[in-house]
């Protein structure tokens, strides 16, 4: 088998201000599935084309922001392996027990130096997307409701020491780089975009000075007609937009930035180039930042740089 | 029925009804003073100083509003509503960046 270690993006922890508005919100306008509420009041959803129980999990708070962000890993031995490599290179790890999260296995956790809060963990139940698994349909119904992306693709995350965070992602968990932006000075990378399997990016990270921000959650979408029906349908609920329907020159995906009822930021992503882990890394320099961020405007939209949540 | 918000900082005066907030309010109306950034009180851009005026708030991220800005009616403009003509100073800046300092210039 090729793709073997850290496998995807698993779940994401979200903070949220005002938990009924931001369960409608990811419910009927986004269009994710409600697979749960645990004892500590955290909701449960999945994209519906996701097999596993859950992917994003929403929390309420006095403050926004991103928990943690949780990737799958191949199996139990993995995980092992991975936790004691991470001890190996001198971060500090911690076992969270099976159900803590509804219909998860045991979790190692890390947090960054860039200040974020890391998980890899081997089990999830899987409870399908509603279509069989033997002759399945190409989409059930729930493809139809709000924005209904097909999965958690990628975060983006600030902080700092994005130069460390490089280092943990690429020599000790087994992704590699496939687009970085300069800074100004070209002597440092501002911004990451790291891959553990054929995805354009699976994490991201840009250089900030305050720990532990998230910059925002990303969803996957089928089609550019698909990113530009959930314009549609984010305009029709007054969703707050930030940047869109446009394509970035990094990675080349469509996209739309908007944020969430608490102001976290997310996206409906489509598309993007697919690299392997011998290609090699494609650069921007700060000056071409612009271009990268929107393409066909070329622009570096202020809000893109300094609004995090 | 719309109040009027001025924003003392640049003369800039625009009407908000009790069901707007003051920051979508400015932004429709093509207006400009405070930055514009997530509407939904988490990122704290839009902090501004209330000075004079009877308002309504909604949730806000404590990262931005603590128990003494409230107290003073430093607040997010994206989460208040006003009851009254309003006036206020912004605080609130676009001034973190990416890399530093540096990426602004
Ligand atoms: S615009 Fe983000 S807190 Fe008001
Ligand atoms: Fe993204």
């Amino acid at each position: 088998m090729a793709l073997t270690g850290v496998l995807r993006p698993g779940h994401a922890q979200v903070r949220v201000l005002d938990l009924n508005e931001a369960v409608r919100f990811y419910r009927d306008v986004l269009g994710l599935v409600e697979t749960g509420r645990d004892a500590q009041g955290r909701v449960y959803f999945k994209c519906w084309d996701e097999r596993d129980h859950n992917s994003y999990v929403i929390r309420e708070s006095d403050r926004a922001g991103l928990d943690f962000f949780g990737f799958r890993v191949l199996d139990t031995a993995t995980l092992d392996k991975l936790e004691s490599d991470l001890q190996a290179y001198g971060l500090a790890t911690e076992r969270i027990p099976a159900g803590e999260m509804l219909a998860t296995g045991e979790r190692v956790r890390f947090t960054l130096p860039s200040g974020h809060v890391m998980e890899l963990y081997a089990e999830k139940d899987k409870v399908g997307n509603g279509i069989p698994l033997v002759n399945p349909a190409p989409w059930s119904k729930a493809r139809d409701n709000g924005i209904a992306p097909i999965r958690l693709d990628h975060a983006l995350l600030y902080g700092p020491n994005v130069a460390q965070v490089h280092k943990i992602f690429t020599e000790v968990l087994g992704f590699y780089l496939v687009e970085r932006v300069l800074t100004p000075d070209g002597n440092a990378n501002a911004a990451i975009w790291l891959s553990c399997g054929q995805k354009v990016h699976d994490i991201a990270f840009a250089e900030y000075p305050e720990p532990g921000k998230l910059h925002h959650c990303s969803f996957l979408m089928e089609s550019w007609d698909q990113v530009l029906r959930a314009g549609d349908i984010m305009s029709m609920n007054q969703v707050a937009v930030d940047i869109g329907p446009t394509r970035h020159g990094v990675t080349r995906g469509c996209t739309i930035y908007a944020w969430d009822p608490s102001g976290n930021r997310f996206e409906t992503f489509f598309g993007g180039h697919l690299p392997y882990p011998d290609y090699e890394t494609m650069t921007w320099t700060f000056d071409n930042f612009g271009q990268g961020l929107d393409y066909p405007q070329r622009k570096l939209h202020e809000t893109f740089l300094t609004v995090v949540s | 029925m719309p109040h009027t918000v001025s924003i003392e900082d640049t003369g800039e005066r625009y009407a908000c009804s009790s069901e707007e907030s003051l920051l979508t309010a400015m932004a429709r109306m093509g207006k400009r003073g405070i930055p514009v950034g997530c509407r939904g009180g988490g990122c704290g851009v839009c902090k501004v100083e209330v000075l004079a005026g009877d308002f309504e708030t909604r949730v806000m991220s404590r990262d931005h509003v603590s128990d003494d800005d409230r107290a003073h009616g430093r607040l997010l403009a994206c989460r208040v509503y006003p009851a009254s003509d309003l006036s206020l100073k912004v605080i609130g800046k676009l001034h973190k960046n990416v890399c530093g300092s540096a990426a602004g210039r």
